[in-house]
């Protein structure tokens, strides 16, 4: 039932999309268009720190380093449920957008995108935000130098979805 | 930050690989990571042409207008002391719904225009207000519609319900920004004393 409504979603999304901006008499293909070429130039943008990032990544990965990190923190991960793979994940995902992704792909590549671990990296992806460079972009536009408790309140939201994230995988797909 | 990151891994990596015998493999593997990560970026082109296509249309339909009327009556609870027609609000507002939305190119200038309407009425300039430490910890928790990029990386990588997150992702991450906004509110209120 879950599944349907998720791979309905989307479908349903572009249709009121579609529906709301014909009622509205907008030229709808040249907004998309528009809207297209910016995705591109968005994904262009990002194409040089996606291959620095995924090549120094596989070389982590295949030196045995990242198992050595990996192991160096099962202490902590492996008491709350936290599949060890995705803690470089989890430490990269506050500080780089692109350097997250880069992770995402290699873990969907090595541990295939519908194993545990796989779902695990694909939620916590999807439902965080790259902290350290929004309070950085946000704060420097207007001054602030003393930004009190937003970064112990944004980590311990990134804490949360990584929690989370693992624990509704464990539920949804029963495992 | 991230070039100390960055060269820390090639570093490690090396000196890893060395320890282990690898190191033909490591530098063999920086060919094969390149070379993937423009596999990747080809395979998320026609998925992100295709759903930003669609929110330009959303957006030039007025839908960002609509919806942001929606998450109004929220801001009473996270902005008590603005008032809900304020600038600052219609802003946050606006740079709420974009995000939602997944339009981070509209959601970046909206939220930038916020921070300078909510600097206006700070009192303290170059120490955070509440208002903006409360929109700065919605801004770094997400909540999306729909998470493309993931679901995109999921099918290319061959999955057999790349849809299959949504849900979770939404549980998740509703639940980390309700954490971000009860601890938020708590460390208010904890120094209230000290920036009135």
């Amino acid at each position: 039932m879950l599944n349907t409504l998720s791979a309905g979603v989307l479908p349903f999304i572009c249709l009121v999309i579609v529906f709301f901006a014909m009622a509205k008499k907008i030229d709808i293909f040249d907004a998309f268009l528009s809207g297209a070429k910016d995705g591109l130039k968005t994904l262009f943008g990002i194409l040089p720190a996606l291959v620095g990032l995924i090549a120094a990544i596989t070389m982590f990965r295949t030196s045995g380093a990242l198992e050595f990190l990996t192991k160096l923190l099962s202490p902590i991960t492996k008491p709350l449920g936290i599949p060890g793979e995705i803690m470089p994940l989890a430490l990269l995902r506050p500080v780089s957008g692109s350097g997250a992704l880069a992770i995402v792909s290699d873990l969907l590549k090595t541990s295939g995108p519908d194993s545990f671990v796989g779902r695990v990296a694909s939620v916590v992806m999807g439902s965080t935000e790259t902290t350290f460079y929004t309070l950085a972009v946000y704060y420097g536009s207007v001054n602030i130098k003393n930004s009190r408790y937003t970064v112990p309140a944004a980590l311990l939201a990134d804490l949360t979805g990584l929690l989370v994230g693992t624990y509704v995988c464990y539920v949804f797909f029963n495992v | 930050m991230m070039g100390y990151i960055w060269g820390g891994m090639i570093i490690a990596a090396f000196c890893f690989g060395a320890v282990n015998g690898q190191l033909e493999a490591v530098a063999q593997s920086a060919l094969t990571g390149a070379e993937n990560a423009v596999t990747m970026a080809l395979g998320l082109l026609g998925m992100m042409c295709f759903w930003s296509g669609m929110l330009e249309i959303a957006k030039r339909a007025g839908l960002t207008e609509k919806l942001a009327r929606l998450i109004r009556p929220l801001t009473k609870l996270l902005f008590p002391k603005l008032s809900a027609s304020s600038p600052a609000v219609t802003a946050m507002v606006m740079n709420m719904t974009a995000n939602f939305l997944g339009l981070s190119n509209a959601a970046t200038p909206l939220g930038l225009a916020a921070m300078a309407e909510l600097d206006k009425i700070n009192p303290h300039k170059g120490t955070a207000s509440d208002e903006m430490c409360m929109f700065v910890v919605i801004n770094t928790a997400s909540i999306s519609l729909i998470p493309t990029t993931v679901i995109t990386l999921r099918a290319a990588a061959g999955s057999q319900d790349p849809f299959g997150i949504l849900v979770p992702v939404w549980i998740c991450s509703v639940t980390a920004v309700i954490i971000g906004v009860i601890a938020a509110k708590l460390l208010a209120r904890r120094d209230r004393g000290r920036y009135l």
